[in-house]
Parts: C-alpha cells; sequence; structure tokens
C-alpha cells in the first residue's frame, strides 16, 4: 500500500464522524418534512441559536461543559475496556455530595468553598464510580448493568434527600413541598466571566479536565497501564500490571468526572440550588448519555471531546430555537443524537479496515519493550484523531 | 402498619404487583433470547419506548386495544431487524449501539408524542377476564384471575418459553450458538441467521412490552418507561438466564413497586421515605449480580460478534 493511499484511507477514517452527523441531519431534514415543518428555516435556526450569537454561544459552552466531563469521563473508561453507562448516576452523586457539603461547611470565602465544593462532586462520582469498579474487579459483575442499576439507585437516592433531609425548609414552611434545596452559600457560586453574562468558569474547568485527562492518559504510567489494560487483559497482566486495580482505578476516575459534572450543574445553575423533578434527566438533562455521543464523535480522545461536546452542546441549546421557529419538538435531536451513535458504531469495522496496518510495539518508560500496545493517539495536529477502536466488552 | 395486612391492601399489592412485573417479564424473556445466543442489546428500553408511544396512539386513534398491541408488534419487529443489522450483521459494539437505539426512542417517542398529541388524554384498556370459576376463590382469586387478558398469556410466556429453548432444535441451535459458534457454525448452524432472529423476537417482545405497559396505565409520557428497560436487561443476568429466575425477578419488582404505592396510599409511610423504598429493587438485583457472577456462567459468547474463521 502506497503511502499516499494510506493516507487516503485515513482521512476517509476520520471522517466517518462527521459523515455520521451528516446522515443524522439528512435523517432529521427528512423528519422536519415528513411533520410538515420548513427544513431549511429549522436547520438555519437550529444553527444560528447553537453558534449565531455571544448570547447563543454561551448557553452552548454551558450546555457543552456537562458533556464534556462526561465525555473524558467515559474516554478515560473506555481506554481500560471498561463501559460506563452510569454517567447519569455519577452526575446525581457528584451534585449530591457536593450539596451537601455547601449545606453543612461553614462558610469560609469563596477561595475554600468553590474548591470544596468541587472536589466534593468528585468525591461523589468518584464513589458512584468505584463501586461498579470493585464489582467487576472483584466480583466479575458485568459494568453495564451494575451502572444502569446504580442510575436507578442515584434517583430515588437524590429523590429521598430533595424531599427530605435536604429540602429547604421554606417549602415546609409554607406547604408547598417543591423537592429543592435552599438557595446554597454565594461564595461556592461559580464565578461568572465577562461582565453580566451567564458565562461561568464551569467550561474552563472542563476543557482543564479534558487536558489533564489527555496527560494522564498518554504521558503517565497510569495512562499506559489503563491502556495496556484496554487492550489486551491477560498481555498486561503477564506483564505485571495490576489489572484489577487498574480497572477500578479507571471507573473511578470516570466517576470523578462525571461528579464533577454535577457539581458545576448545581452550583454554576441560576438558582444555585439543586432541585429534582423525579427524574434524572431532570438535573443532568441526559448528559450522561449525551456525553457518550461526544466522546464517540470526539474518537474516545480526551482532546478531541473538547470541540465534539461543543458541536452537540449547540445542538441540544440550538434545538429549542428550532422548536419555537418550526414547531417541531427539541426531543428531535435526542432523536438525531442517538443516530449518530447508530452510524458510527455501525460504521466502526469499516473505518478499522481502513486503518489496518501492522501494529507497532511502544516503548515502556525503562525502555523495555513488555507490552504490545498500538501508540494510536498522539495529541491532535501532530498526528491526527485516533484510530483505534471502541472496546468491547469481554467480561 | 395494620391497616397494610387488611384484605384489601394484601390484595391490592399482590394484584398490583403482578400488574407492573408484566413489561417488565415481557422485555426480559425477549432479551433472553438474544443473551441465549450471544448478543446483548441494551436498546431495550429505547424500543419500548417507540413500542409505547405506537400503542397508545394507535389506541387514541382507533379505541381498540388490540390494534394499540399490533402496532406495538410491528414497531418492535422493526427496531427488532435494526438492531440485528447492527449487532450482527455490522458488528457494532454491542455496549453502545444499543445507547443510540434508547436516545433515539426516547427522543423519538417524546416528539411524535409533543407533535401528535400534545396533553395526554386517557385511553381504552385492555378488556379484563376472569377465569371462570378460579377468580371465585376469595383471596387468590382477586389477586391471580382477575387481570386483564394480555397478563395471563404473559406469564404463558414463560412455560413456553423454557420450551423453546430447552426442547426444540431452534432453542438448541440458540444456545450452540451463544455457547460456541465455532462449532455451531462447523456443524452448519447458521450463526448470523440464529441472531438476526433471537434479537428481532427481542426487539419484538420489547416493543410488546411498551405497548402493554402504555395502554395499562392507558397514558402516555416523556420517558413512560422510566428505564424499565434498562432494569429488564439486569432481570436477564438476576435470573441467570432462565425464564424462571426472570420471572422471580420480575415479580420482585412488580411486588415490591406496589407494595410502595400502597403504603404510600395508606400514609404507612411518609412520602419521603417512598423513595427510599423504591430503591430496594434496585439494592436487591445489584446483590443477586454479585451472587449470579459469581455461580452461573454467562452465554460464553456474550457480547462476542462472529466471524467465521476469525
Amino acid at each position: 500500500m502506497s503511502l499516499e493511499d494510506v493516507r487516503r484511507r485515513r482521512i476517509l477514517a476520520y471522517s466517518v464522524p462527521i459523515l455520521a452527523v451528516v446522515g443524522a441531519l439528512i435523517i432529521g431534514t427528512i423528519m422536519l418534512i415528513a411533520l410538515g415543518a420548513d427544513p431549511m428555516k429549522g436547520i438555519s435556526r437550529l444553527f444560528s441559536g447553537a453558534f449565531g450569537s455571544g448570547n447563543a454561544l454561551t448557553e452552548t459552552a454551558l450546555k457543552a461543559t456537562p458533556l464534556l466531563f462526561v465525555g473524558v469521563g467515559i474516554t478515560i473508561a473506555f481506554r481500560a475496556n471498561v463501559i460506563n453507562i452510569g454517567g447519569e448516576g455519577q452526575i446525581v452523586a457528584g451534585g449530591l455530595l457536593s450539596t451537601i457539603v455547601a449545606l453543612n461547611a461553614p462558610d469560609m470565602g469563596p477561595f475554600v468553598m468553590i474548591p470544596l465544593v468541587l472536589l466534593a462532586g468528585l468525591l461523589g462520582g468518584a464513589i458512584w464510580g468505584a463501586i461498579p469498579g470493585a464489582l467487576k474487579a472483584y466480583f466479575g459483575v458485568n459494568e453495564i448493568l451494575s451502572t444502569i442499576m446504580l442510575n436507578v439507585v442515584a434517583v430515588q437516592l437524590m429523590n429521598y434527600l430533595l424531599r427530605g433531609p435536604l429540602i429547604d425548609p421554606l417549602e415546609i414552611e409554607r406547604g408547598t413541598r417543591i423537592p429543592q434545596t435552599q438557595r446554597l452559600v454565594e461564595s461556592a457560586d461559580l464565578p461568572r466571566l465577562f461582565g453580566s453574562g451567564r458565562f461561568h468558569i464551569g467550561p474552563l474547568i472542563a476543557v482543564l479536565a479534558a487536558v489533564v485527562a489527555y496527560i494522564v492518559l498518554w504521558r503517565t504510567p497510569l495512562g499506559y497501564r489503563i491502556r495496556a489494560v484496554g487492550q489486551n487483559k491477560d498481555a498486561a497482566r503477564y506483564a505485571g500490571i495490576p489489572v484489577k486495580r487498574t480497572i477500578v482505578l479507571a471507573l473511578t476516575m470516570s466517576g470523578a468526572l462525571c461528579g464533577l459534572a454535577g457539581a458545576v450543574l448545581v452550583f454554576g445553575s441560576e438558582s444555585h440550588r439543586m432541585v429534582t423533578d423525579g427524574s434524572t434527566a431532570g438535573f443532568t438533562g441526559n448528559a450522561g448519555f449525551n456525553g457518550i455521543v461526544a466522546a464517540l464523535f470526539g474518537g474516545l480522545h480526551p482532546l478531541w471531546t473538547v470541540p465534539a461536546s461543543f458541536l452537540f452542546g449547540g445542538l441540544l441549546v440550538g434545538g429549542l430555537s428550532l422548536q419555537r421557529a418550526v414547531q417541531v419538538p427539541s426531543a428531535l435531536i435526542l432523536a438525531l443524537n442517538g443516530l449518530v451513535v447508530i452510524f458510527v458504531v455501525s460504521s466502526e469495522r469499516f473505518r478499522k479496515r481502513l486503518l489496518e496496518q501492522p501494529p507497532e510495539v511502544i516503548e515502556d518508560g525503562d525502555g523495555s519493550k513488555s507490552v504490545e500496545v498500538t501508540e494510536d493517539s498522539g495529541p491532535p495536529g501532530r498526528d491526527g484523531p485516533p484510530e483505534d477502536h471502541i472496546p468491547g466488552d469481554d467480561s | 402498619m395494620s391497616e397494610l395486612f387488611t384484605q384489601s391492601a394484601i390484595i391490592a399489592v399482590v394484584a398490583g404487583g403482578i400488574r407492573l412485573a408484566v413489561p417488565l417479564l415481557i422485555a426480559s424473556l425477549g432479551e433472553t433470547y438474544g443473551q441465549r445466543s450471544g448478543v446483548l442489546n441494551l436498546g431495550v428500553d429505547g424500543i419500548m419506548l417507540l413500542g409505547a408511544f405506537g400503542g397508545y396512539y394507535a389506541v387514541l386513534k382507533t379505541g381498540s386495544p388490540w390494534i394499540g398491541l399490533m402496532v406495538g408488534v410491528a414497531v418492535g419487529i422493526i427496531m427488532g431487524l435494526v438492531s440485528a443489522l447492527m449487532a450482527v450483521t455490522l458488528k457494532a459494539v454491542q455496549g453502545i449501539s444499543g445507547i443510540g437505539v434508547f436516545l433515539f426512542g426516547l427522543g423519538m417517542s417524546d416528539l411524535l408524542f409533543q407533535k401528535w398529541v400534545g396533553t395526554p388524554r386517557p385511553i381504552t384498556k385492555f378488556p379484563k377476564l376472569d377465569v371462570p370459576g378460579l377468580s371465585d376463590i376469595p383471596w387468590l382469586g382477586e389477586m391471580l384471575f382477575q387481570h386483564s387478558v394480555v397478563i395471563y398469556v404473559a406469564f404463558a410466556a414463560i412455560p413456553f418459553s423454557m420450551w423453546v429453548i430447552n426442547k426444540t432444535t431452534f432453542g438448541m441451535n440458540i444456545r450452540a450458538v451463544g455457547e460456541n459458534p465455532e462449532a455451531a457454525d462447523s456443524l452448519g448452524v447458521s450463526v448470523p441467521r440464529i441472531r438476526w432472529a433471537t434479537v428481532t423476537i427481542g426487539g419484538t417482545l420489547a416493543g410488546v412490552a411498551g405497548a402493554i405497559l402504555a395502554i395499562d396505565l392507558g397514558i402516555f409520557q416523556q420517558n413512560i418507561t422510566n428505564a424499565q428497560g434498562f432494569i429488564a436487561i439486569a432481570l436477564v443476568y438476576f435470573g441467570a438466564w432462565r425464564p424462571l429466575g426472570i420471572m422471580l425477578g420480575s415479580l420482585l419488582y412488580g411486588l415490591i413497586n406496589a407494595l410502595v404505592l400502597q403504603m404510600k396510599v395508606l400514609e404507612i409511610i411518609p412520602p419521603d421515605w417512598s423513595d427510599i423504598a423504591a430503591m430496594t429493587p434496585a439494592v436487591i438485583t445489584i446483590l443477586a449480580l454479585v451472587v449470579v457472577a459469581s455461580r452461573f456462567q454467562p452465554p460464553s459468547a456474550l457480547t462476542k460478534p462472529f466471524t467465521r474463521g476469525a
């Protein structure tokens, strides 16, 4: 195969996720026509509502923030060949623990309170990720199922806490009993940037988290272990990597990032309270699932997940403009997100075939060639986007 | 607490529990076929949502719950075929492709509901059938034999599925393909054909489960399944891939949820505590997953796409 040929095949392979989105948008257009709406008007409002003004960009960035946290978290787990679909529950756990800390800690000023509540969110999510991690590593419980069930547990825990112990005392006094906390301590509010707008530091923290995750995955021994376990568990074990502990750690880190999303959702919200409508989606906006879409679109690479989240955050925001403009419910965007996932994973085999190359051997820190791991993902711009597989579940 | 032990309360809990168990039972039974043949279909919840909306909408327009059920079947077949195409022919990663189906179903059912229905209107439910003779037995009659017709059929599907999986050639092929696809293939069993069939059966039953859920409640709302499709998948593990175990798991869910509902109605527990009580089946399921993981082996080829000669 000539070099030119390889390059052409690579470009084709990289464009698969983009084709998936284009395909979904084409189906979306057909659906708009079928529902009797003006498709051109709808699509143009979709994009102008998402990216067309400063306000739109702010909303898009805020919507993209939880997607990015979840997307990066899910990428870490996927790299260890662990499928984390417990993002929803982990977001809730992070939101809850950060709320509990804010309600109980003495006010120590923003320089303490903001890091404190973010750490609490991180910890809440980490706990909710460590449980399925430990169940998988030490008891052989399939993590897909345990994370699903923990989503169910988390939503009921949230409903209980917000209707009971954490409820705003005013709600009881007035007898309205809306399941929400009181306004949380002001010094924990995420600081706003750019004057009076809604833009706060949440999106910046998310981007920072993506960069850190990238460094951890590709520049540290821990990241090497995670990827080695993901590529070939048996070879990793043979090379002396503690496979079980690595799996627990990967899911814990994955959960921690989702938990951060929960804290940012609470302390970056307009009301500065944690509120439930009885469902997880009411708090997370389905970020635990939409984050998977962003991660897949970003090729399971933390840095590429940044623009991917921005795109999908934009579509979710733009969906509301579309709804106002052509009276087609914004749930359309959720359906199209589903199609993007379907298209990406269904075309994965063709993409892999396009990229088939002899595996390279990378060297361990000390130069010993212990495990064969294809070094497939450098920083974007240097090597282009990643080209490896989506892991399957081989438990 | 004593109000809970009155005849009417106990009967309400048991009869209600059986009703609530049925959508889970049907969806889990369907998923069992796929998993026994080596395919984990994570899209059950999405298919249930589409089946629920399709069924609801058909009943709303025609007034016949049976037409609603048929629409549920049709939606299930279509989505089952799509799932089979993804999992078997295109060999998509099974843990993730189902999330796509879920998001599609969640968005699509909500979209069509808002666009075509708007405000929820109640629909005709399935007719009740009092089993002659048996329904007159005190206590038991009211608990077990005064249900709508579909519920008897759903429970009849359990022994039927046991027979299909354990006694028929088709069932033997399903198990062979799920345990050792290479061996099955070498003996002339078409692995893709068996898996296409089982995943389509699973999708069909998921569509039916959704339609029954909506028609039995007589209403539709956004995300009406509330993760029941996901729970159904966990129940297949809970039941160790056996129809009887799955029935036990579904009944456990149904009964605990009915009990919580009844305790809320009788105001035995404060409203916030009912959330804790509703958590118990999920916690029990997680514990059951640990036990099952140590005692039973999943079908060896579960989640592994089959490529001849690979």
